[in-house]
C-alpha cells in the first residue's frame, strides 16, 4: 500500500512523499481506504458467489437453480441479504447472552483480518507484513474461537457439537496446512506473501507447484487442508445438516446468522488465494516480471496493477470453482476419519514434503538443468492432471446430453456455457 | 412415546434427535446417549405420525379402505394396496383376472424402482453428498408421470381395488415405460459412477452396523434388509402370490462386496441390483400383456364370510402383511398391518452401542425406514 | 407341514388338550394354543428341527367384544413353512407371556399390542406404550374404547369447521 500511496502522491499531487510534510495524513487515509475497499471486495465477492455456487449446483443436480431476482438470478444475494436484515434476531432464553451476541463477529474479524496480508496485484496489498504467512495462520485461529463461542452459548446441544467438531478439525488442520505452506517459504526464503509471489513467474513452469514433486504434493496437502480448515465439504462436518441440524450456527437468525454465511463464503476466496499466492505464481503476468511492474509510471503502472489483479483473481476463481464443484460431488467423512486422515496422513506426507523441499533447496541450484528438468516434468504431470480434469467432465456432459437426446429427441435444452 | 428425560446421566450427554431432524426421514426421534461422538445407546421413539389407521379399517367397508392403505406408506403405496386387495379377496375367494395380475405386478414393479430411489439416493444424501439424491428424483419424477398415466394420482395411487384394479392400462404406455427403460438402466450406471464407488461413501457404509443373518431373522427384518444379511428370502420367490411364479429375476442377497455381509454397504448395494431386477421383470411383463378384464365381478357393497386371513406381499421396505379378520358383516373386525419399518426400527436400539453419532445417520439411511408406515 | 400335522405333533408333545385347530370356510387355518402354555410351545415350535419356526412375522392383538386373541404368525427359513398360533384371552384381563425369549422382533410387536389393545405380556422386558403417549388413558382398538375429551387441556374434538354441528 505505501508504495501505491506514493505513487498516488506523484501523479496527483506532483510532490515527493519522502519530503513532503503531509504524506502521513494521506496515509492515514489510504489505510482506511484501503480496509473499506476489502470489505467491499469481501461483499462483493461472497455474496455473487452464492449465486454462482447455487447456479453451478443447480447444473450439476439438473436442475435450475435461482433464477427469479434480476437477469438470471444475479441479484438473488442482494435479496437473500436484505431477508436476513429483515427476520428478527432471536436469541434462545438459555443462551449466553453477551457471548452469543460477540460470536459472529469474533468469526467475522478472523476471517476478515486475513485481508490484510493477501494480496489482490502487484502493489494491491494492505500491508506486506515480513511475517505474512505467520500472520495469516495467526489471525485465521480466531475462527476457532468465535465457533466455539456460537456453539457453547447457544446452549444447545447441536452447537456444541458443531463446535467441538469445528475445535478438533480446524486445530488439527492447521498443522498440515501451515507445514505444507512452509515449503514454499523455503523456497522463497521469507515470510512476507508478496516475496513469494516475487519469487515465482509469471509461466506455470516458473510457479512453486511445479518446482519439486514435494511441492507439488505440497499443493493438494495445501488445499485439501485448507478446505477442511474452511469447513468445506466433504470437510463440512461442524454444520453437517444432516447430522447435526446446523452445528454451531444452530440457533442463529437473521443479520448474526448472515454473518456466519459471509464468513464461510469469504473463506472461500481466503483459501484459493493464498493457495494462488504460495503455489500458482500469484498475480505474476506471463511475459512481464515484478521488476519491470515496479519501475513502469504513470498509466502503465496502473494498467499493470489491474492487469496482475486480474491474473490473481482468474487463478483465484478457477480454484473457487472447483472448491464449488467438489462440495455437490463428495459426501462427508466421519469425524473419526477425518481426524485420522489429519494425523496419519497428511500430517506425516506434510512433513515428508518439507524435509524434501529442504534437500531440494541444500542441493539443486536454481537454474541447472536438473532444476529445469524437473520442472518440465512436473509441468508436464499438472498439465495431464488439468488435461484428464477437463475430459472427464466432457464425458460427463455428453453423458448427459446423449440422455436427454434419447429421452426427448432434441438437443439438450441448455448447453453448458448458456444459462437457461 | 417416550418422555424427555430431565435426569441427567453420568458422564453421558443425551440428545433427543428428532422428531424433527433432517436425519430421521419424517417424524421419529430417537434418544440418543452419547460419550463424546459415539453412543451408547439410541432409542427410537415413534408415534408421532400414529394416525391409527387399523381403527379407521373398522370403522370402513371393506372398498371404503382402499384409500387409507396408501397413507401407510406413501413412498410405496401400491403393494399396501396390493396386500389389502389381496387379503379382501382371499376371503371372498374372488378369482382376479389374468389382466389385472399383470397390471398389479407392473405398477408394483414401478413402484419399487421409485421407492428405492428415494431410498437410495436420501441415503446419499444422509452422507453429506446431496448431487445422487436429485439425479434420482429427476429419475422419479417420470415414474410418477407413469403412474399419473395408470391411476390418476402420483403418490398416493389408490389403484387396485378388490378383484382388479381401477382402470384399464393406458394406450401407448408401455412404449413409453419401454423408452424409459433404455434410458434409466444406463442411469444406474452413471449413478455408480458418481457415488457407487466413491471412497469416502464406501468408508462410510462399509463395515457399519453389521447385522449377521441370525440377527436379522430373529428381529423379523424383512425385504432387502434381510437379504443384505445374506438370506435369500423374498416373497416373490420363497411363498409366490400374483404371478410372480412365471417371471425370470433374481434375488439379490448381501456379498459383502465392500465389507461384511449384512453391513449398510450391503443394504444399499442390494437396492441399486434390485432396481436392476424390476427392470427386468418390467421388459417382460410389458412385452405382453394379455387381453380381457381389468376387473372382476365384485358386488358394490361386500359382505366378507367370516374367516381369519394373513396376505403378504414383498414390498420395497420389506414384508406388508395385513391380518384380516372378517365376522360376515361389511366392516374388518380387524385389520393389523405388518410393516417392515416396524420391525427394522425395532432394532436400531440393539445394534445402535458403539457407533458413531454420524454412523446412526447412515443405520437410519440404510435401514430404509419411513415413519407412517412405523406408526400406521 | 400344514396346521393339522403339527397340531398333532403338539398334542403328542404337550397332551390332547392343549391345543386346537380352527377349520374356518374361508382363510387360514390357525392352531389354538392354551394360554398357560403358550412360552412352551413356541420354544418347540422354534427348536423342533422339522418345524424350526425360526421367524415371527406379526404379532397381532384382536378384540372379539367376548374374548380376545393374540396371534403369532410364524414362519421357518429353514423348512419354508407357515403357522398360525393363537391364544385366547379373557377380555377383562388379558393376559400371556411373553414369547420375546423366543424370538427377539416380538419385543415390539407386544408392546404395540399392550399398547394399542392393552393385552399384557408377562416377562416382556419393556413393557410400555410405542405410539401413544406413555400418560394416555385406555386403549385404542379396543372395541369399547371411548376418547377422553381432552389430553393435557388439549380437546380431541373440535368444532365442526362447516356446520355448527360438534365434528
Amino acid at each position: 500500500m505505501r508504495q501505491l500511496a506514493d505513487a498516488l502522491l506523484v501523479t496527483l499531487l506532483g510532490v515527493d512523499p519522502a519530503t513532503w510534510p503531509y504524506a502521513w495524513v494521506v496515509y492515514g487515509a489510504v489505510m482506511l481506504a484501503s480496509a473499506a475497499l476489502a470489505m467491499t471486495f469481501v461483499a462483493l465477492f461472497a455474496g455473487p458467489v452464492t449465486v454462482v455456487e447455487r447456479r453451478v449446483a443447480g447444473r450439476m443436480m439438473s436442475r435450475i437453480g435461482p433464477n427469479r431476482v434480476g437477469p438470471q438470478g444475479v441479484i438473488q444475494w442482494l435479496a437473500d441479504g436484505l431477508k436476513c436484515f429483515l427476520k428478527e434476531d432471536l436469541i434462545p432464553d438459555a443462551a449466553d447472552r453477551p457471548l452469543f451476541r460477540l460470536a459472529p463477529y469474533l468469526v467475522f474479524g478472523g476471517m476478515f483480518g486475513t485481508f490484510v496480508v493477501l494480496p489482490f496485484g502487484a502493489h494491491l496489498v494492505a500491508a506486506d507484513l515480513n511475517v505474512g504467512v505467520l500472520y495469516l495462520f495467526a489471525i485465521s485461529s480466531i475462527v476457532v474461537v468465535g465457533i466455539l463461542a456460537a456453539g457453547w452459548s447457544s446452549n444447545s446441544k447441536w452447537g456444541l457439537f458443531g463446535a467441538f467438531r469445528s475445535a478438533a478439525q480446524i486445530i488439527s488442520y492447521e498443522v498440515p496446512s501451515a507445514l505444507s505452506a512452509l515449503t514454499v517459504v523455503l523456497f522463497a526464503g521469507t515470510l512476507s506473501l508478496q516475496g513469494i509471489i516475487r519469487e515465482q513467474g509469471g509461466m506455470p513452469w516458473d510457479w512453486f507447484v511445479v518446482r519439486t514433486p514435494f511441492t507439488f504434493a505440497a499443493f493438494f496437502l495445501f488445499f485439501t487442508s485448507a478446505l477442511a480448515e474452511g469447513n468445506r465439504t466433504p470437510f463440512d462436518l461442524p454444520e453437517a445438516e444432516s447430522e447435526l441440524v446446523a452445528g454451531y450456527h444452530t440457533e442463529y437468525s437473521g443479520m448474526r446468522f448472515l454473518f456466519f454465511l459471509f464468513a464461510e463464503w469469504a473463506n472461500l476466496w481466503i483459501m484459493s488465494a493464498v493457495a494462488t499466492a504460495c503455489f500458482l505464481g500469484g498475480w505474476n503476468i506471463p511475459g512481464v516480471s515484478p521488476a519491470t511492474i515496479d519501475s513502469a509510471t504513470g498509466l502503465s503502472f496502473w494498467g499493470l496493477q489491474l492487469l496482475s489483479f486480474i491474473v490473481f483473481a482468474a487463478k483465484t476463481s478457477a480454484l473457487v470453482f472447483i472448491v464449488i464443484q467438489l462440495r455437490w460431488t463428495l459426501p462427508r467423512l466421519r469425524i473419526d476419519q477425518l481426524l485420522e486422515m489429519c494425523w496419519k496422513y497428511l500430517v506425516p506426507l506434510s512433513f515428508a514434503c518439507l524435509l524434501g523441499v529442504m534437500i531440494w533447496a541444500w542441493g539443486v541450484t536454481v537454474g541447472s538443468l536438473v532444476d529445469l528438468g524437473m520442472r518440465l516434468v512436473m509441468t508436464c504431470v499438472g498439465a495431464g492432471i488439468a488435461f484428464h480434469y477437463a475430459r472427464r467432465v466432457r464425458f460427463n456432459y455428453m453423458a448427459d446430453r446423449d440422455n436427454y437426446l434419447k429421452m426427448t429427441g432434441k438437443e439438450l435444452w441448455y448447453p453448458p456455457y448458456r444459462l437457461p | 412415546m417416550l418422555e424427555p428425560k430431565a435426569v441427567p446421566i453420568d458422564g453421558m450427554l443425551r440428545i433427543n434427535m428428532g422428531p424433527q431432524h433432517p436425519a430421521t426421514h419424517g417424524v421419529i426421534s430417537f434418544i440418543v446417549e452419547t460419550d463424546g461422538e459415539v453412543m451408547r445407546k439410541a432409542t427410537a421413539d415413534v408415534g408421532f405420525l400414529h394416525r391409527g389407521v387399523e381403527k379407521m379399517a373398522e370403522i370402513t367397508s371393506y372398498p371404503g379402505f382402499m384409500p387409507y392403505t396408501d397413507r401407510v406408506d406413501y413412498l410405496a403405496s401400491m403393494f399396501a394396496n396390493h396386500g389389502y386387495a389381496m387379503a379382501v379377496e382371499k376371503l371372498l375367494g374372488v378369482e382376479v383376472p389374468k389382466k389385472a395380475e399383470w397390471l398389479r405386478v407392473i405398477a408394483d414393479e414401478l413402484n419399487r424402482i421409485a421407492s428405492h430411489l428415494v431410498a437410495t439416493g436420501t441415503m446419499a444424501m444422509d452422507l453429506g453428498a446431496f448431487t445422487p439424491f436429485t439425479h434420482w428424483i429427476r429419475e422419479r419424477e417420470s415414474i410418477n408421470d407413469f403412474m399419473e398415466h395408470i391411476c390418476g394420482a402420483r403418490l398416493t395411487y389408490n389403484y387396485m381395488r378388490v378383484g382388479g384394479v381401477c382402470a384399464d392400462w393406458p394406450v401407448g404406455l408401455s412404449e413409453k415405460i419401454l423408452v424409459w427403460l433404455d434410458h434409466f438402466e444406463p442411469i444406474i450406471e452413471e449413478f455408480n459412477r458418481l457415488i457407487t464407488g466413491n471412497e469416502i461413501f464406501i468408508r462410510r457404509l462399509a463395515n457399519v452396523a453389521v447385522i449377521p443373518a441370525e440377527l436379522a431373522i430373529d428381529w423379523a427384518l424383512s425385504g432387502p434388509n434381510l437379504r443384505a444379511s445374506g438370506v435369500p428370502f423374498d416373497l416373490r420367490r420363497s411363498e409366490p402370490y400374483s404371478i410372480y411364479p412365471e417371471l425370470q429375476f433374481d434375488v439379490p442377497v448381501g456379498q459383502g462386496t465392500q465389507g461384511t455381509v449384512g453391513d449398510s454397504y450391503d443394504r444399499f448395494w442390494v437396492r441399486i441390483l434390485e432396481m436392476r431386477e424390476s427392470c427386468r421383470i418390467l421388459r417382460q411383463l410389458l412385452a405382453g400383456i394379455p387381453e380381457g378384464d381389468f376387473k372382476a365381478k365384485v358386488a358394490r357393497t361386500l359382505k366378507v364370510p367370516a374367516g381369519e386371513v394373513y396376505s403378504k406381499v414383498e414390498s420395497a421396505r420389506g414384508e406388508i402383511g395385513y391380518f384380516l379378520v372378517a365376522d360376515g358383516s361389511d366392516r374388518p373386525v380387524r385389520v393389523k398391518i405388518r410393516t417392515g419399518s416396524f420391525t427394522a426400527v425395532a432394532l436400531i436400539e440393539p445394534i445402535s452401542p458403539g457407533l458413531m453419532l454420524a454412523d446412526l445417520v447412515a443405520v437410519i439411511g440404510s435401514l430404509d425406514i419411513v415413519a407412517p408406515e412405523i406408526d400406521r | 407341514m400344514d396346521a393339522r400335522e403339527i397340531a398333532e405333533r403338539l398334542q403328542a408333545k404337550f397332551g390332547g388338550d392343549s391345543v386346537t385347530v380352527t377349520a374356518p370356510a374361508v382363510g387360514d387355518a390357525a392352531v389354538v394354543v392354551k394360554t398357560a402354555l403358550l412360552l412352551d410351545v413356541c420354544r418347540f415350535l422354534k427348536s423342533e428341527p422339522e418345524l424350526g419356526f425360526d421367524y415371527l412375522r406379526c404379532v397381532s392383538g384382536v378384540d372379539l367384544k367376548d374374548r380376545m386373541e393374540s396371534v403369532y404368525h410364524l414362519y421357518s427359513m429353514k423348512v419354508g413353512h407357515g403357522l398360525v398360533v393363537k391364544v385366547v384371552l379373557d377380555r377383562a384381563a388379558p393376559e400371556v407371556a411373553s414369547v420375546e425369549s423366543v424370538w427377539k422382533s416380538a419385543n415390539w410387536f407386544e408392546r404395540e399390542s399392550y399398547d394399542l389393545l392393552g393385552i399384557r405380556y408377562t416377562g416382556h422386558p419393556n413393557l410400555e406404550r410405542v405410539m401413544m403417549p406413555r400418560d394416555w388413558v385406555g386403549h385404542p382398538l379396543r372395541k369399547d374404547y371411548v376418547e377422553a375429551e381432552s389430553y393435557h387441556g388439549i380437546p380431541t374434538s373440535r368444532p365442526d369447521p362447516v356446520g355448527g354441528k360438534d365434528a
